[in-house]
């Protein structure tokens, strides 16, 4: 299959329902190893990208992603806002056709992996969102096609991964040991990123 | 929860609406941001200075945004960095040709927001400058330090030397040399609620205190049995002093900060046990008790020690205007 705008609409579509639907439970992580408010900033962010990119025109998958990459940077705030729109930008940017094949949709994933790597000056291994969208690249990159059962496995079990790491970048280092047996947040809002991708996958069969 | 709020989603526009109407000669809000500028901003030939963060910190940072501080502050949601957009409206709202110089506490949504707004400044043809207070000495590692109250020292001494007209590399340098000499350590006795969600930031129970807390409501590095006034400020001023490492002929501006909900009694008898410990081994030159960098409610209070010389104390001593810091 080829990756085309109206996917990328519904991924997005998706993801905010999933956020919307896992508000309390982010904002409840991040309460234990943050300051609580991870679920209540990407609610409201996601709501509005959800929003724009529902009602725009847009003619292909940069221009959606684009447009969610702007809005979430501006109004999910603190450190996710960059972050994800970080990498919502970068993926816009490594696409230039408006369909993209599954070969051009893993450069996009390693365009914001890198992305986040930057902006948040981070590595694998720091109990972060890079923590999922690393694995998720890694398998990406050995398959040759979509593959939505691959894309939520891995995401899960590397989410799950992030709880008995120590944090060593973000609020959570200033707890070092004691930020242990705490999932990531941000490990956790990617994994509903890549859930709500997987199921539009799945749906395109 | 029992707040004076009206919508969780309004309290920061509100909030802002609000201080520029208890100081309308002294400040405005920039229209449709979250940015409040000295009312005359920009101000001719002089390097504009901008700081910025979550909300929840009050009076930090809009309250000090006057004649002799900041030319702007830029909030956010509570606790949570404003975004790039945001901050790059306070940039362009106070660039007068001389150059600006963010002011920025070293958390990780802060830093990324105001690097980003700082690229986005440039592109536009802005000469833009940043520093990054990293004061906690709570975190070991000196370069993942919190920016906490100490970052009002930088706002004081750089606001201070910026209205004299100084060049923005003089500026951002004396805001470096405030950065490189001073140190906070904080405590709380009750965390504070968030707006949003009605809940604590963490828990802690009647007859425990948290040590080395930063000010977003998130946990400190240690929860202790509470002790007397006179141990927990002796604990906070041993280690402050530890980290400084002054010596005896050395002049130190020190900040009695409370939380939000410390009674200013509370602070004044913390104080008389730390400038006891401090009188014996160091010259205090001023001290500041008060308010100024808050967590919400949170109860408890922070210690700041600033180590100065002849500039720095000049430029402490300066007059400032600010709705929330006149000297």
């Amino acid at each position: 299959m080829k990756f085309e705008a109206q996917h990328a609409v519904q991924w997005i579509q998706k993801a905010n329902d999933k956020i919307q639907e896992h508000k309390d439970e982010l904002t409840e992580l991040d309460r234990k190893i943050g300051d609580g408010d991870h679920g209540i900033n990407m609610a409201r962010g996601f709501q509005e990208a959800a929003d724009e990119v529902s009602a725009g025109d847009l003619s292909g998958v940069p221009d959606v992603l684009k447009q969610t990459a702007t809005t979430v940077m501006s109004k999910v705030g603190g450190a996710s806002g960059p972050l994800y729109g970080t990498a919502f930008l970068k993926m816009s940017m490594a696409v230039k056709d408006e369909a993209v094949d599954y070969k051009q949709f893993v450069g996009m994933i390693e365009a914001a992996l890198g992305g986040i790597k930057q902006r948040g000056k981070s590595e694998e291994g720091e109990k972060t969102m890079i923590d999922v969208w690393s694995p998720v690249y890694e398998a990406m990159k050995d398959a040759d096609d979509f593959d939505a059962a691959l894309i939520k496995d891995t995401a899960s079990s590397s989410m799950e991964a992030t709880k008995e790491m120590t944090a060593t970048k973000g609020r959570a280092s200033y707890l070092k040991e004691r930020s242990k047996d705490h999932l990531d947040p941000g490990a956790v809002s990617s994994y509903y990123l890549f859930e709500a991708l997987s199921e539009t996958l799945k749906e395109e069969g | 929860m029992k707040k004076l709020i009206n919508d969780p989603q309004h309290v920061i526009s509100e909030m802002l609406d609000g201080i520029v109407a208890g100081e309308p000669n002294v400040v405005r809000r920039v229209p449709d941001t979250t940015v409040i500028v000295r009312k005359n901003a920009p101000v001719e030939n002089k390097v504009g200075l901008v700081s910025g963060g979550g909300s929840g910190h009050e009076p930090a940072h809009a309250g000090y945004v006057g004649e002799g501080m900041l030319d702007a502050a830029v909030s956010g949601e509570v606790f949570t960095s404003p975004s790039p957009d945001q901050v790059l409206e306070g940039i362009k709202a106070v660039d007068a040709g001389a150059g600006v110089l963010l002011i920025i506490k070293n958390y990780s949504g802060d830093v990324m927001n105001f690097e980003m707004a700082a690229e986005l400044a440039e592109a536009e043809g802005i000469r833009v400058e940043q520093v990054v207070v990293k004061d906690d000495v709570a975190i070991d590692d000196p370069d993942s330090r919190r920016g906490v109250a100490g970052t009002v020292f930088v706002h004081k001494i750089a606001g201070a030397l910026a209205e004299s007209g100084a060049p923005l590399d003089e500026v951002k340098e004396a805001a470096e040399r405030v950065i490189a000499n001073v140190r906070t350590m904080g405590v709380a006795l009750k965390p504070c609620i968030m707006p949003a969600s009605g809940e604590p930031g963490f828990e802690l129970a009647d007859d425990e205190m948290e040590v080395g807390i930063g000010i977003h409501g998130e946990q400190g590095i240690e929860t202790k049995k509470v002790a007397s006034a006179d141990e927990v400020a002796a604990e906070l001023t041993e280690r402050v002093l530890k980290d400084l490492n002054p010596d005896e002929s050395d002049d130190i501006a020190v900040m009695v900060n409370g939380m939000g909900a410390t009674p200013e009694m509370e602070l004044h008898i913390v104080n008389r046990k730390i400038q006891e410990i401090l009188g014996e081994r160091v010259n205090v030159y001023r001290t500041y008790v008060g308010e100024y960098m808050t967590s919400l409610e949170m109860a408890g209070f922070s210690l700041t020690l600033l180590k100065v010389d002849k500039e720095l104390k000049d430029l402490l001593d300066a007059s400032a205007q600010a709705p929330a810091f006149k000297q």
